[in-house]
């Protein structure tokens, strides 16, 4: 065998071991899909088998939703959420990353060092105080807890937007104060328009955490009219209402499309905000 | 200098840090530092949100340590799940990190499919499937049949056995993100390191053990700690796959909690579970750092 003839043979090993791999790790999400147009019969016999009989059914069915609400109501309600959140955790972080990142001011390395702890602090153990107090001012059964919290900035982003400012050179800054810029027109002018990238790696990050999560709106909302998709789902899981296993399915895949839509429009902007801030996905 | 007079104008620099950091310090001081004082005020007290709280000394604490089986279970599963899930997780990733940091044709897609898994792993819509992936009837046993493995099915999620493992495979399952921060640092690596390492004669292993691992130490190390601390937060998916069952062998540590405050209402009893839970990945995190001396390289450079 020549040099060139091993060469290829390795490449072609690499390639079948990567998509034999690609394959056993993404089959689950494949089984979902395949699992949300097969009949209720296909679902439980062969049911590792990836070929459906294509019941788009499912998909009606499972929009009905339970009792009055549909899904319809759900993924409204997880869109105002999720979209009014991330508006709230992205700019408000923008604001405090370039306070911490370009302004001098007293006790400012005292309050770094706090929003370093808070980024280490789990969320979980503020669990029951939070709830105490959002419940002393009436909020539970609203969708308040839920928002309000995300327009106090996030330790996460105000961390990964500082870096990128860091980035941005000085002097762009300086001819900004010979035109006559004050820090607030800074941070209009020079430092927004620029921490784009940023902006985007946080929002999907935002999108994604709020899109995704289950604690909050199970812990504060009582009302299915509240409901926001992630525990609509659960509703399916119940155990008393286990029959409808097709709707079950594809109201999840649906819920996933979101996810899916912004992974494939923003991936570039995901892999580099991983990369450079250790973020968690 | 002004002397008795506050400089309100857009010019003052030191009251714009504060009007620019205002959000996160407000946010700070209600949502952070005040909720954990009374935490920690609730964790000596008796308290079902109906009535005041009843100031109980260390009773939450001492029943805990003395009584309390079900915090003993608790505490065992949780560090057994974090303690195989976070090294399977890491390793997997950096095994593909390793083999993707070559340009090759189609790299860029493998990346992304293999990364899915971490953007979609934390949703109630997964948790759902992989409920049903590893029941009695569903795909796992439907493959292990056909394929002459095993005759009768196996309850994945209701035998006391493998139930934690299904949520480890679950974690280990979302190596995604750790697969990228790998790539990026095995990307730093001078090459010059490599080509030093060939000169003297090191063959393939010997420079993937003595240049490829010493120079990723931090970066492991970053991803220890930070994964480990979120194993211990799991959450939804021990609810909603093996709501802690069979026989509490899921009861993952935040499970508990939860069920404590939300459940039986012993808000008193579960805000002094979350300070244990603090001290506990606090205590962590020391032994983790301490430990890293022994064991992180640190390339010598000025600061970031």
């Amino acid at each position: 065998m020549t040099r060139e003839q091993k060469k290829h043979l390795i490449t072609v090993a690499y390639h079948v071991f990567i998509l034999l791999l690609a394959f056993i790790v993404f089959y689950p999400v494949l089984w979902l899909i395949a699992s949300s147009l097969k009949t209720q019969a296909e679902i439980w016999q062969n049911s590792h088998s990836l070929i459906p009989s294509f019941q788009w059914e499912n998909y009606r069915i499972g929009w009905e939703g339970f009792g009055r609400f549909s899904f319809a109501v759900f993924f409204r309600n997880s869109f105002i959420i999720t979209i009014t959140s991330t508006i709230g955790q992205v700019s408000t972080s923008a604001l405090v990353a370039y306070g911490f990142a370009r302004v001098r001011f007293r006790f400012k390395k005292f309050w770094f060092t706090c929003v370093i702890l808070t980024m280490l602090l789990p969320q979980q153990v503020l669990l029951i105080p939070q709830y105490v107090m959002f419940s002393t001012v009436g909020w539970v059964n609203t969708w308040l807890p839920l928002i309000v919290p995300s327009f106090f900035g996030l330790p996460f982003f105000i961390f990964l937007m500082l870096q990128f400012i860091r980035g941005i050179p000085h002097e762009l800054d300086e001819s900004a104060v010979i035109d006559g810029c004050s820090k607030y027109g800074i941070f209009f002018r020079i430092i927004l328009p620029n921490l784009t990238p940023a902006l985007v790696t946080a929002m999907i990050f935002s999108f994604y955490w709020k899109w995704e999560d289950f604690m909050g709106p199970l812990i504060y909302l009582q009302s299915t009219r509240l409901y926001p998709v992630s525990l609509a789902l659960r509703m399916f899981a119940d155990p008393a209402a286990v029959t409808n296993w097709g709707g079950m399915f594809a109201m999840s895949t649906l819920s996933l499309l979101p996810v899916f839509l912004l992974f494939v429009m923003f991936q570039k902007y995901l892999v580099e905000g991983i990369a450079t801030t250790g973020l968690k996905g | 200098m002004k002397l008795g007079k506050v400089d309100l104008s857009v010019n003052n620099e030191g009251l714009a840090g504060y009007v620019f950091i205002l959000p996160w310090l407000f946010g700070f001081l209600v949502f952070t530092i005040f909720p954990m004082a009374m935490s920690l005020f609730l964790a000596f007290t008796r308290y079902d949100m109906l009535s005041a709280p009843i100031w109980v000394g260390l009773e939450n604490f001492e029943t805990m340590l003395q009584y309390d089986y079900q915090f003993r279970t608790a505490l065992r599963v949780t560090f057994t799940y974090a303690l195989t899930s976070v090294p399977l997780r890491l390793l997997f990733a950096l095994f593909l990190a390793v083999l993707f940091v070559q340009p090759r044709r189609g790299v860029g897609v493998y990346r992304a499919i293999f990364y899915i898994p971490s953007v979609i792993g934390g949703s109630v819509a997964v948790a759902v499937m992989w409920r049903q992936l590893f029941g009695v009837n569903g795909a796992l046993n439907s493959f292990l049949m056909a394929s002459g493995l095993v005759e009768r099915p196996t309850g994945w999620i209701t035998h006391p056995d493998t139930a934690l493992w299904t949520l480890i495979i679950l974690a280990v399952w979302q190596f995604g993100s750790p697969m990228l921060i790998f790539l990026a640092g095995l990307k730093q690596i001078p090459l010059s390191l490599y080509e030093a390492a060939e000169i003297d004669g090191a063959n393939g292993i010997q420079r993937f053990m003595r240049v490829t691992i010493p120079m990723l130490t931090p970066i492991i190390f970053f991803n220890f700690i930070m994964q480990t601390v979120s194993g211990f937060m799991m959450f939804t998916q021990a609810l909603i796959i093996t709501d802690g069952g069979p026989f509490d062998q899921t009861l993952l540590y935040v499970l508990y909690l939860f069920r404590k405050g939300f459940v039986d209402y012993s808000m008193g009893y579960a805000s002094a579970l979350a300070w244990v839970l603090l001290v506990i990945i606090a205590v962590i995190t020391a032994i983790i750092f301490k430990s890293s001396g022994s064991w992180v390289f640190y390339e010598a450079k000025g600061d970031l």
